[in-house]
């Protein structure tokens, strides 16, 4: 299972992820090779089998709806690279 | 016996008994991780100054009479996975550099409840991924054994803790074999309990349906007597699983006769090295000689366990890494940035490693579209014949058993540029976190001069089984082989 340098380009964009020229070409090897292992998988008849997300026999999991001790603004936002008055400030979005 | 050579219910038993204070035992641990850290590397922040207050606050409610908590003054080593409040938590990541969380994981508040005196944050793979513990951004730690050789991983730091000496008992975290394969490469005991036994809340999160917290220790009885300070209900983890705990180091009679044992020929033969084959044959003879039957036992699905693996953690972990911004906390590139998204792109190109890039890309790939069903959901699928090849098992055996690592240590940067290579090294571990059960690693011998790990697989919450077979077999095995540093 072979993939191209574009489709590395396109995973890092989702990914976001800014590779180099050397990571790309080096991510695209090692994909290809990792993949190539995972492609076995597709070889078993699973046409019947329910996929497993995790293994507890547990649904969804409620609680009442009050009010707790949290953390203070202060706290919440004291680790961030750039907060200021209690919000995280970040570069130009739009 | 010194101090740094004793199990740590005996130092429990030691501070309690008053023949020691708690201050001089952390004084001990202080002492031999300045002497031998250096050469091993085992940590990445030692609390030395927050270690000795902690101990003499233990004295000082001895003194008046307080009980200390069931393990007051034993020191111990946490893995840098899981969040101290106060104290920095990197995840062996540049991206976590200096990050200083602002509330404990439930496990590391429990065992400070129990009166356990943190030494020091051991050193890792970065995010948990990796076999070697070579993905640390701060350095590979060295294997005790043989300081040319890795310790495992990712819990590498915390096994090589306690094989060094520089803790009695450590906390790790096993998400495809994390804590067991370390424990294994470095000769101690290591478990990988039920998924949801042990709260998740504030272990930084890898891949969330398979991650677990775990102890590792030097005996079978400390690993019994830490889950029982870490398992048990937790509100703050919606997978926690209610109920009351049995009573694990009670569990541990030796009583092993007329158990069913099943060795999975899928895990115990092909790609495992001679020496490791022989010390797991010689194990399960022993086995044998307690009285407990042992067959090979062929679980078919297991030959794509590594496979599925390597597609659902990746995908898991894209997710979950996908909170590594630069906003709320953690590493920002600096400089100035066009946007907000050129302001990710690099925060996360500087911030991550090259094999958590790997993964994420991997698991970004698996989970895209045009890919999502060939790869994601039939790795899905994978796990649930894992799940049933271990259900049909339990009808027949009590355990499973096979060597836990395909090899003992390897050395340092021999595996570490080929990702597959590497990935190979967690064949034997895996099923187990695919299907949630516990699974526990013994030392069971060396191999030129290296340690073994013979591994104890069990139903879902039979940890109690789980321990009392590994506990019989600790007994019969007598290892007491030590590096030498």
């Amino acid at each position: 299972m072979a993939i191209s340098i574009e489709d590395v380009e396109h995973v890092a964009r989702l990914a976001r992820l800014k590779l180099t020229e050397e990571e790309k070409e080096t991510y695209r090897r090692q994909l290809s090779d990792v993949l190539e292992h995972a492609r076995k998988i597709s070889e078993v008849d699973t046409s019947d089998v329910p996929p497993t997300s995790h293994t507890l026999p547990l649904r969804n999991v409620f609680r009442e709806d009050s009010l707790r001790p949290s953390l203070s603004v202060k706290e919440a936002t004291g680790s961030a690279a750039w907060a200021v008055e209690g919000a995280f400030k970040v570069p130009r979005i739009i | 016996m010194k101090i740094i050579e004793k199990d740590a219910l005996s130092i429990a038993g030691l501070i309690k008994g008053r023949e020691i204070s708690a201050l001089e035992v952390t004084r001990v641990f202080l002492e031999r991780i300045d002497k031998v850290e250096k050469k091993v590397k085992a940590y990445i922040n030692v609390a030395a100054e927050l270690a000795l207050s902690r101990a003499k606050e233990v004295d000082m409610e001895l003194a008046d009479g307080v009980e200390a908590g069931v393990f007051g003054g034993v020191p111990i080593a946490v893995k840098d996975v899981l969040t101290t409040r106060g104290f920095p938590t990197t995840c062996g990541s540049k991206m976590l550099e200096g990050f200083v969380p602002v509330y404990d994981a439930t496990v590391v508040e429990r065992i400070g409840r129990a009166g356990t005196v943190m030494l020091g944050k051991a050193n890792m793979d970065e995010f948990a991924m990796g076999s070697s513990t070579e993905n640390s951004y701060f350095g590979p730690t060295m294997n005790p054994w043989d300081l040319e050789r890795v310790p495992g991983g990712s819990s590498g730091g915390s096994a090589a803790a306690v094989a060094a000496g520089e803790a009695p008992w450590a906390l790790g975290s096993d998400t495809g074999g994390s804590i067991r394969q370390p424990a294994a490469l470095c000769g101690i005991v290591g478990l990988k309990p039920t998924y949801g036994l042990v709260s998740r809340y504030g272990l930084v999160a890898f891949a969330s349906s398979l991650d677990q917290v775990g102890p590792m220790t030097r005996t079978v009885r400390d690993c019994a007597a830490l889950l029982g300070v870490i398992a048990g209900y937790d509100p703050m983890d919606s997978t926690s699983i209610p109920g009351e705990l049995p009573d694990y180091v009670g569990a541990l009679t030796g009583e092993v006769k007329g158990l069913k044992a099943g060795v999975v020929r899928e895990l115990s033969s092909e790609g495992i090295d001679t020496g490791v084959r022989e010390r797991f044959g010689e194990t399960v003879s022993l086995l044998e000689k307690l009285g407990v039957a042992c067959e090979e036992v062929s679980l078919p699905s297991f030959a794509h366990g590594l496979s599925a693996y390597y597609i659902i953690a990746p995908a898991e972990a894209s997710s979950n890494l996908a909170r590594f911004d630069g906003v709320r906390y953690g590493y920002r590139a600096p400089g100035e940035s066009e946007d907000v998204w050129e302001m990710y792109d690099r925060t996360r190109a500087e911030g991550f490693g090259g094999e958590v890039k790997r993964r994420i890309m991997l698991g970004t790939y698996a989970l895209s579209a045009g890919y999502y069903d060939a790869y994601y959901a039939q790795a899905q699928k994978i796990r649930t014949l894992i799940v049933r090849d271990f259900g049909r098992a339990w009808d027949e055996y009590d355990v499973l058993v096979s060597p836990t690592s395909p090899s003992t240590a390897f050395k340092l940067g021999e595996k570490v540029d080929d990702p597959l290579t590497m990935y190979l090294s967690d064949i034997c571990t895996i099923p187990v976190n695919l299907a949630g059960i516990p699974a526990l690693s013994l030392p069971c011998g060396l191999s030129d001069g290296l340690p073994v790990g013979f591994q104890v697989m069990g139903p879902p919450l039979e940890e109690p089984k789980v321990l009392n077979v590994a506990y019989a077999l600790e007994q019969a095995i007598g290892f007491d082989a030590r590096p030498e540093l």
